[in-house]
């Protein structure tokens, strides 16, 4: 067994070849979904072995199993070839396994030192802690990177940069062997991105056994000494980045089934209906998550946005359908300019929305699924007149659209937490797509669904744009923007980098736009040149 | 906070509501429940105290409860006298009861009901020489709009500056201690008093309907239910107001406004405390002292709470807490237990409703409905969070 | 204009300023002991709401204790022989009383930290349900007990120091207001010290406000949330159970039903307005309790000429509801509740294992 210090962050020699962390057959299943199947993944001591795959892929699923945030169905995990059982995170940390997660374990009101300290306080006495042995530790951790760390200051105030460097920091205190990076790039400019990549060259010189997380092809290509490709829940490849390239990569993560299983026929686009020009929205820490976008969705026409989550789509959709403000630019619906307008003032005008987090912003989940289906119109005749609510008029009508849309349920009265995802978006379907429609707004539409429930929506979908409704589709799943868009935009970081023809999208090309934003191969794409 | 998960897509079926008794079942199971193990325990506690009251009597609880219930129903003047009580619960109960369908815990109601009372006696005494024709409504007008406006200032700090309604409430019924000694010792003291009071009101009293006790007030609770059914579960309002407090962010994205929804109920809170005091000082009291006070405050809590914020529930839970009270006279004088056991068990009620997931567990059984009062989620987690957007 | 309008009104306010500044010495004892409640109060509200839990149910705890504390005192007087020490005027039946009331409110914060932690209960309604259960069984309770009339055990006195101390210009009456009081008025000035002092140097200080901040964070390093939460919740209990025995057996008033008036909700008030720390939540205390020192010296000792006549113009009501409009204001106003503990009110699920 390698031994090192608690707290002084030194790692454990290097020279040994065995892996240091090995996980067989891990298998996890979650209702409805298969998300580990069968995985096999090991990492050797000074080594940066990359995992591969799509959202949903089940990346996160095996690291929580990894971290004691979850347990496997089948499978075992070994450290230095001996079967361990991680039962907790503060387990999976006392055996060196660190992990520094995408969405940071940081307590913002507390200094960088307290926040890498915490629960391995230096003590000056039973009861205080020492304060000045712990600044020294930190800098000096700080100094093999050649950081300057300032222990005193509030991780709330630092850059996102930063407080991943203290994130690692944290890893290196605690005698980590193993060190899992989760998407460590995903919210970083390139010149950070720079550096981390620094810092993992130098912590794989050290010794440490690093596993890092990502979509990106080129960032893996760079850093990786290993890659290994997850998709649906199988490994589906394991490369060596002198051996292959980002169009295999993205053939292998992606895939090369295509499910087609709505044919859209024919489009016939009329008159742009939405007009998009400069939009910028801010998101809620009052960055600018949205820079510059200008699109416009035709009468009759599809128009899909692909892009990984966290792009800026949610921020753009939140803007269209007046629950988030506009930093600047403008949005038209016809020749109507309705940048800003509320929620209401846009469904009088006819524009309907299926919002990504249903169950905060779609349903009333403990209401009756007559009342969320009115929850738009509730106050207009037939459902009331004047104050009073017609109950008949509302009970006939949710009838009518159960049957309609088929929402499997045993009584029109129940709460819509009741029903399953796919019928909870039913409703939300029969909702949104009826009246004088202009324009659809579809936010992760068929998120979670059941197979049944995702076809009969995207048929929905192709009906009304066949009525002239002009749609705008926001998913981060690629099958789904394909198969449906009439034209494809990709975000990236905030822009639209690209807008393509749906019939000659190519599925690999795609796929390389949303991981990088730039046309092609090659190691620096265009577009991180001029973000700032 | 999102809703239970959901469970496997249910059989197929033509739509079918649950029958009328399921549905109380379910709802009234867990008070029931509740009041049972009250009394039990109130039991326990008379048995425990009787050394102190005329030796250990292990019998004292049946002899308490038995006058209990006589002080209530025993007689047409005690019948009256349990509904005279009831009144101002189930106006007060109906106060906090509204708030909490918006998702606000109203603990404000004593303040409001001071303030109607108070506006109630400063219109009556302006009007003393009137005919009770225009004194009786302009002073029940008057009443009403001073628990408006104390409901009004609560509501409107929640909703622009996010400063917690239950704090502010509570600050606001101590101002309105201070508001009613201040005016009522100084420039509304009677002419010939021997303590600080203000004259007897000679227009505006509510005239006597029956028995020693039952005057005119009696009718307002029985209007005020039909009506605050209505309008929460039959009107565009009220579904607003519900909205509001199962989801604010859904009840945003329709095009709702979940701060005025807020002004608005904190004020028709306030409304009909103050209507409840109002009722009191001019049907009942017929002056009004300087150290006017009243428990109605945190009676109405605990009947809106027994009566899971529903108007039906609320009139239930009131006649009951408004029965033990009219008993609770004949319970001293026969059994010699204090009065204050009435507030006792009270208490007990409401501590089983609070840990209803133990009593659920301890007796599992099931009750339907998932939380006690499901709107409930929203007040806390607004203590933490900024202004409402 | 407005300059021959303005002067005799700065006029006025500067005499103002300067009868405060001169009574202030006379009255700061008084303002010290008004304020001594608050703070233990506020202590306890510390305590919960820095692990991430509330607590509105501080009044009843104060409640409680302030029963307890008369009641067994008085019962100790009547069976345990009469000890009696110089200093504060301890006495055996007294210190009884004040184990037993510290003891009593540490029990009802054991149930309320139940409540709100393990069975996850809307804490709000935790907190009120304790507040209503306080007021209805110590009004039974005095009631059956008062009948009987038993004895007061007397209450603690006050420090006394040699004269010359009092006698030094400033300090002086910094050490009368502060120092020469009973032992648990001083209990709260040290207990303010220190754990102002913990909160930010120690160990046990760090994990509380990463408890209170980010549950999740602190668990992820190995702290267990929850018993952190209970041990704060059921040490904050005695803080109450301090606040209610000085109000009957420091303060020396016989127990009366509700007689707390609510300064468990401006103790409330206080934490928020010195922003969870300690020392603010004390400094907060005095403020609210400034307008009682200020509605007693107007009515014994008001000012000479036009402002004398102004202020006793105004009903002394109004100032005995200026706490509580300061309150409200505050709580509008000035501090906003973005400062909380991030976590607090947000029942906390560990990890769970299953699938």
């Amino acid at each position: 067994m390698i031994e090192s210090e608690s707290g002084t962050g030194t790692a454990p020699t290097a020279g040994r070849r065995a892996p240091v962390l090995e996980m067989r057959g891990i298998t996890k299943r979650y209702p409805g979904v298969l998300a580990n199947d069968g995985i096999d993944l090991d990492v050797r001591a000074g080594e940066i072995h990359a995992l591969l795959g799509e959202n949903g892929a089940g990346k996160s699923t095996l690291m929580n199993i990894l971290y004691g945030l979850a347990v496997p169905d089948s499978g075992e995990i070994l450290l230095d070839g001996k079967p361990v059982e991680i039962s907790g995170p503060h387990e999976a940390i006392s055996r060196g396994i660190s992990m520094v997660h995408q969405h940071f374990m940081l307590v913002p009101v507390l200094s960088i030192a307290e926040n890498i300290l915490l629960g391995e306080e230096p003590m000056a006495n039973p009861i205080l802690m020492d304060r000045a042995a712990s600044h020294r530790r930190i800098r000096e951790l700080g100094e093999r990177f050649g950081w300057e760390v300032d222990p005193e200051q509030r991780v709330g105030s630092l850059s996102v940069g930063w407080q991943q460097r203290v994130e690692i920091l944290k890893a290196l205190y605690r005698n980590a062997r193993v060190l899992v990076l989760d998407e460590p790039t995903a919210v970083l400019t390139p010149q950070e991105t720079k550096e981390i990549f620094d810092v993992l060259r130098a912590l794989r010189a050290e010794g440490y056994a690093v596993i890092f997380i990502s979509h990106k092809l080129y960032e893996v290509l760079e850093v990786a000494d290993r890659i290994t490709v997850i998709r649906r829940g199988k490994v589906v490849g394991s490369r060596i980045p002198a051996e292959t390239d980002e169009e295999d990569l993205a053939e292998l993560m992606v895939g090369r089934e295509v499910q087609l299983t709505v044919d859209r026929g024919e489009s016939h686009p009329g008159e742009p209906m939405l007009v998009v020009e400069t939009l910028r929205v801010r998101d809620d820490r009052g960055h600018e998550a949205v820079h510059d976008v200008g699109f416009e969705v035709r009468a009759g026409e599809v128009f899909g946005i692909a892009g990984v989550a966290g792009n800026g789509q949610g921020e753009l959709v939140e803007a269209l359908v007046g629950l988030r403000s506009v930093a600047g630019g403008t949005v038209r619906l016809g020749e109507r300019n309705v940048t800003g307008h509320s929620p209401r003032d846009l469904h009088r005008a006819g524009v309907g929305f299926v919002p990504g987090d249903r169950q905060r912003f779609g349903l009333v989940l403990a209401f009756p699924i007559t009342d969320n289906l009115v929850l738009n119109d509730y106050y207009l005749p037939p459902y009331a007149t004047g104050l009073r609510r017609n109950e008949e008029a509302i009970l006939a009508y949710a009838e009518q659209a159960i049957a309609e849309y088929d929402i499997r349920t045993p009584s029109a009265t129940i709460p819509a937490a009741n029903l399953s995802g796919g019928n909870q978006q039913k409703c939300i379907v029969a909702r949104e797509f009826e009246g004088d429609l202009k324009l659809l707004v579809l936010d992760q539409p068929t998120r979670g669904l059941d197979v049944g429930s995702i076809e009969f929506i995207h048929r929905q979908a192709v009906a009304r744009r066949d009525t002239g409704v002009a749609i705008l589709l926001v998913s981060a799943e690629l099958d789904e923007v394909l198969e449906l868009s009439d034209r494809i935009g990709v975000m990236y970081r905030g822009r639209l980098v690209a807008v393509l023809d749906g019939r000659s999208a190519d599925r690999e090309e795609v796929g390389l736009l949303m991981a990088t934003g730039g046309r092609g191969g090659g190691v620096q794409p265009q577009t991180m040149a001029d973000d700032a | 906070m999102t809703g239970p998960a959901a469970p496997a897509a249910p059989a197929e079926g033509a739509p079918r509501r649950r029958s009328l008794v399921e549905r109380v079942r379910a709802v009234a199971l867990l008070p029931a429940i509740a009041i049972g193990l009250a009394l039990v325990i109130g039991g326990i506690v008379i048995i425990l105290s009787s050394p102190l009251i005329r030796g250990f009597d292990l019998a004292l609880p049946l002899v308490a409860y038995r006058a209990l219930a006589e002080g209530a129903f025993g007689s047409v003047n005690a019948v009256v006298n349990t509904l005279v009580n009831a009144t101002p619960l189930v106006l007060a109960g109906l106060a906090v009861g509204i708030g909490f369908k918006a998702g606000l815990f109203n603990i404000g109601a004593q303040g409001q009901f001071l303030l109607g009372a108070l506006s109630a006696t400063v219109a009556a005494i302006a009007l003393n020489d009137a005919s009770p024709w225009v004194a009786i409504p302009l002073s029940l007008l008057a009443g009403m709009a001073g628990g408006l406006a104390w409901g009004f200032i609560p509501g409107f700090l929640k909703a622009f500056t996010g400063a917690h309604e239950v704090v502010t409430t509570i600050m606001l019924n101590f101002v309105a201690i201070h508001l009613v000694a201040g005016v009522i010792s100084g420039p509304l003291r009677g002419a010939e008093v021997t303590f600080a009071r203000t004259d007897d009101f000679a227009a505006a009293g509510l005239p006597l309907l029956i028995g020693r006790n039952g005057h005119l007030g009696l009718l307002f609770a029985l209007v005020a239910v039909p009506l605050a059914w209505w309008i929460i579960y039959r009107s565009t309002v009220g579904f607003e107001i519900r909205t509001v407090g199962a989801n604010p962010d859904a009840a945003r994205y329709a095009g709702m406004h979940p701060r005025w929804i807020t002004i608005l109920t904190m004020s028709a809170c306030g409304l009909l405390a103050g209507l409840a005091g109002a009722g009191e000082i001019l049907g009942e009291v017929g002056y009004m002292p300087a150290s006017y006070g009243t428990t109605v405050g945190f009676d109405a809590i605990a009947v809106a709470l027994l009566g899971r914020a529903h108007p039906i529930g609320i009139l239930f839970a009131g006649l009951l807490f408004g029965a033990m009270q009219a008993g609770a006279g004949l319970m001293q004088v026969q059994a010699g237990v204090p009065a204050q056991m009435v507030g006792l068990l009270q208490a007990i009620i409401l501590f089983f409703l609070a840990a209803e997931l133990i009593v659920r567990q301890v007796l599992r059984v099931r009750t339907g409905d998932g939380e006690l009062v499901p709107e409930l989620q929203t007040v806390s987690q607004s203590y933490g969070d900024q202004a409402s957007r | 204009m407005d300059a021959i309008y303005g002067i005799p009104i700065l006029g006025l306010v500067i005499q103002f300023v300067v009868y405060l500044v001169e009574a202030f010495p006379v009255l700061a004892p008084t303002i010290v002991a008004a304020a001594t409640p608050i703070a233990l109060g506020a202590l306890c509200g510390f305590m919960n709401e820095r692990s991430g839990v509330v607590n509105i149910g501080i009044e009843g705890m104060m409640l409680t204790a302030a029963f307890v504390a008369w009641w067994t005192a008085s019962v100790a007087a009547q069976l345990v022989p009469d000890l009696r020490l110089a200093v504060f005027g301890i006495t055996l039946p007294l210190l009884i009383g004040l184990t037993a009331a510290i003891v009593a409110a540490m029990l009802v914060s054991a149930v309320h930290a139940w409540l709100s932690i393990s069975v996850r209960a809307d804490q709000i309604i935790s907190g009120t349900i304790i507040n209503i259960f306080a007021v209805a069984i110590t009004g039974y309770l005095n009631l059956l007990i008062s009948q009987q009339s038993p004895p007061s055990a007397g209450s603690f006195q006050a420090l006394r120091l040699p004269s010359a101390i009092e006698d030094i210009p400033v300090v002086g009456w910094l050490v009368d207001a502060f120092i020469t009081v009973g032992p648990i008025g001083l209990s709260m000035l040290i207990s303010v010290i220190v754990l102002q002092v913990l909160l930010f140097r120690s160990r046990w200080g760090l994990r509380t406000r990463a408890v209170g901040e980010h549950p999740k964070a602190a668990e992820t390093v190995g702290i267990d949330v929850i018993r952190l939460r209970y041990r704060n919740v059921i040490l904050g209990g005695a803080f109450a159970g301090l606040a209610g025995a000085y109000l009957t057996i420091e303060f020396g008033s016989a127990f009366q039903g509700e007689m707390t008036a609510g300064r468990g909700f401006i103790a409330l008030a206080a934490l928020i307005f010195g922003r969870w720390t300690p020392i603010g939540a004390l400094g907060a205390a005095l403020l609210f309790t400034t307008s009682i020192g200020l509605e007693r010296s107007i009515r014994f000792a008001p000012p000479e000429g036009q402002l004398g006549e102004l202020l006793t113009a105004v009903p002394l009501q109004f100032y005995s509801a200026l706490p509580y409009l300061i309150t409200i204001i505050v709580l509008a106003g000035v501090v906003g509740r973005s400062l909380a503990p991030a976590a607090v009110g947000k029942p906390y699920e560990r990890e769970s294992k299953a699938a």
